[in-house]
């Protein structure tokens, strides 16, 4: 089988944002131990938006984790933008974040928790408040976050995420709890900024979102990278004509083996 | 040092805000004024809440401390996925909760104390009072931090947290007791004297009832701690307890947190 790797992409494309070499991550002790991910090598280029797929306990999470430096790979190393990152924090300047669980400080209101960020970022050159008239969230912004529903968290959620103008955007689940009019905001401002040059990763359980959102696929399967290249290369090599297809046939593949 | 004080400031300014911590406050305000009203003395309404400074305080400390952290576990991954080092926020994270927890027990307890008027003395008195809870604060905050950051299982982590405060307010004395009745025959003073000094709370409660002239009740033992509290030295040991038991912990934890995955 042929897989389009890193190396046959990179060939006429800048060097990659950032580079994943061998990361390997174990949890729990001997016995109980748990290799969540092993040996990933991954590039995510610039520009473009990665989505990363896999089936439930895959290493999605725990992925984008050891990228944060939240997690932190017992293997390998991580290359952000030519430079080693790992115990290193400045690198993180660079990147916005959303989480997966919208939970924050109860009793503060989603404007403090932005000036918090701008009081630990220092002021942001360029503070991006586009997704606050967008999601009209204005009044919400003054109430505690404990009063506000779930996906009204997520959207201030998504605003912390972008308030920087970030090199590197990373979703975990963005849409999760979005209304369709929210996520569609959402994604229209994802394909924004990647239109401005700014790379994406992003992970959802909506195939078909990722497949309006993601010009390449990282397939995860039991910690391992079981395919990396892009959306129409992993639809060519699976047969299927979406992204859901596509994803489904690798699960029912035999993995690992084959795809090395 | 910066980063560590922002850390601080927000986790304060959420922490002071909680409901639980208010109720605490509360706590305290209705007790002290109930026993100021019922017993018309102030010195009286101290010594009674010797002990309900010595038993509610760690308690709530550890309790309260370990649930809000865990419930910051979101927070504290939205903090790490800034640029700072983890190095200065578990300075942040750790004042950020003990802050408001003395700041609850210290407006509470102090406020009727205050409104009625106070002469020195009471004063002198009500500052041990103030400073012994604020220790003990200090101590089983660090002990909640240490925990939450140990133990990956709210259940466990919680579990964990009463089960500290009893070796420490319940068993430990009864271990004590148990010791001290084995070895009647022999002078235990100073014995006695160590084992106290190994316990935070023990050590609180030795210092303020000595303070209240408890140690007319203590006989000989009492005596023996009195010269020895009183003294330089006694004062340098405590001291140094009472400042391992906040340091320990909080670098144990510090350990913990630069290695930890979230």
């Amino acid at each position: 089988m042929i897989l389009l790797t890193k190396d046959t992409m990179d060939m006429d494309a800048p060097a990659p944002l950032i580079e994943l070499r061998g990361i390997g991550k174990r949890f729990g002790k001997r016995s109980a131990a748990v290799d969540v991910l092993r040996a990933v090598d991954l590039a995510v280029h610039r520009g473009r938006v990665l989505a990363i797929v896999g089936p439930n306990g895959a290493g999605k999470t725990t992925l984008i984790k050891s990228v944060l430096g939240l997690t932190r790979p017992d293997a390998g190393e991580i290359v952000f933008d030519g430079t080693p990152v790992t115990g290193s924090d400045a690198y993180r300047a660079r990147i916005g974040y959303m989480p997966q669980i919208a939970r924050f400080p109860e009793n503060l209101t989603g404007a403090e928790l932005i000036a918090m960020l701008e009081d630990l970022r220092g002021p942001a050159a360029r503070a991006d408040r586009e997704l606050v008239d967008r999601f009209a969230l204005g009044d919400a912004l003054r109430k505690p976050l404990r009063v506000l529903s779930g996906g009204t968290r997520q959207k201030i959620n998504a605003v912390m995420a972008f308030l920087f103008v970030p090199d590197l955007l990373i979703l975990d689940e963005p849409t999760a709890g979005l209304d369709p009019l929210s996520s569609s905001i959402l994604k229209d401002k994802v394909l924004a900024e990647r239109g401005s040059g700014r790379t994406v990763i992003v992970t959802s359980h909506i195939m078909s979102e990722l497949e309006e959102l993601a010009d390449d696929v990282a397939f995860l399967l039991e910690g391992r990278v079981a395919f990396a290249g892009s959306l129409d290369e992993l639809k060519r090599v699976t047969g299927q004509g979406t992204l859901e297809r596509a994803a489904a046939a690798m699960m029912l593949r035999d993995p690992v083996g084959e795809a090395a | 040092m910066t980063t560590m004080l922002k850390v601080l400031k927000y986790q304060a300014r959420d922490a002071i805000r909680s409901r639980w911590l208010i109720a605490y406050a509360l706590f305290f305000l209705v007790v002290t004024d109930g026993l100021l009203r019922f017993s018309g003395d102030p010195a009286r309404a101290q010594l009674s809440l010797v002990s309900i400074v010595l038993f509610v305080v760690p308690l709530v400390a550890v309790v309260f401390g370990t649930v809000y952290l865990y419930n910051a576990r979101e927070f504290i991954e939205l903090l790490l996925a800034q640029p700072l080092a983890r190095r200065s926020m578990y300075g942040g994270l750790y004042l950020g909760l003990t802050g408001p927890l003395v700041l609850a027990f210290v407006v509470g307890l102090a406020t009727p104390f205050l409104l009625r008027g106070i002469d020195t003395d009471t004063l002198g008195s009500l500052l041990t009072l103030l400073g012994a809870g604020a220790v003990l604060t200090c101590i089983f905050s660090a002990i909640a931090t240490l925990i939450a950051v140990r133990c990956e299982d709210r259940l466990r982590g919680l579990g964990s947290a009463i089960g500290a405060w009893l070796l420490l307010t319940v068993i430990y004395d009864g271990f004590v007791l148990f010791v001290l009745s084995v070895f009647s025959d022999y002078a235990l003073e100073r014995a006695t004297l160590g084992l106290m000094m190994a316990n935070p709370i023990d050590i609180a409660r030795v210092a303020l009832l000595l303070h209240f002239d408890g140690a007319a009740m203590m006989g000989y033992t009492g005596a023996v701690f009195l010269t020895f509290f009183s003294g330089a030295q006694g004062a340098v040991v405590t001291l140094a307890a009472l400042t391992l038991w906040v340091a320990v912990p909080v670098m144990l934890g510090s350990r913990l947190f630069q290695h930890k995955d979230f």
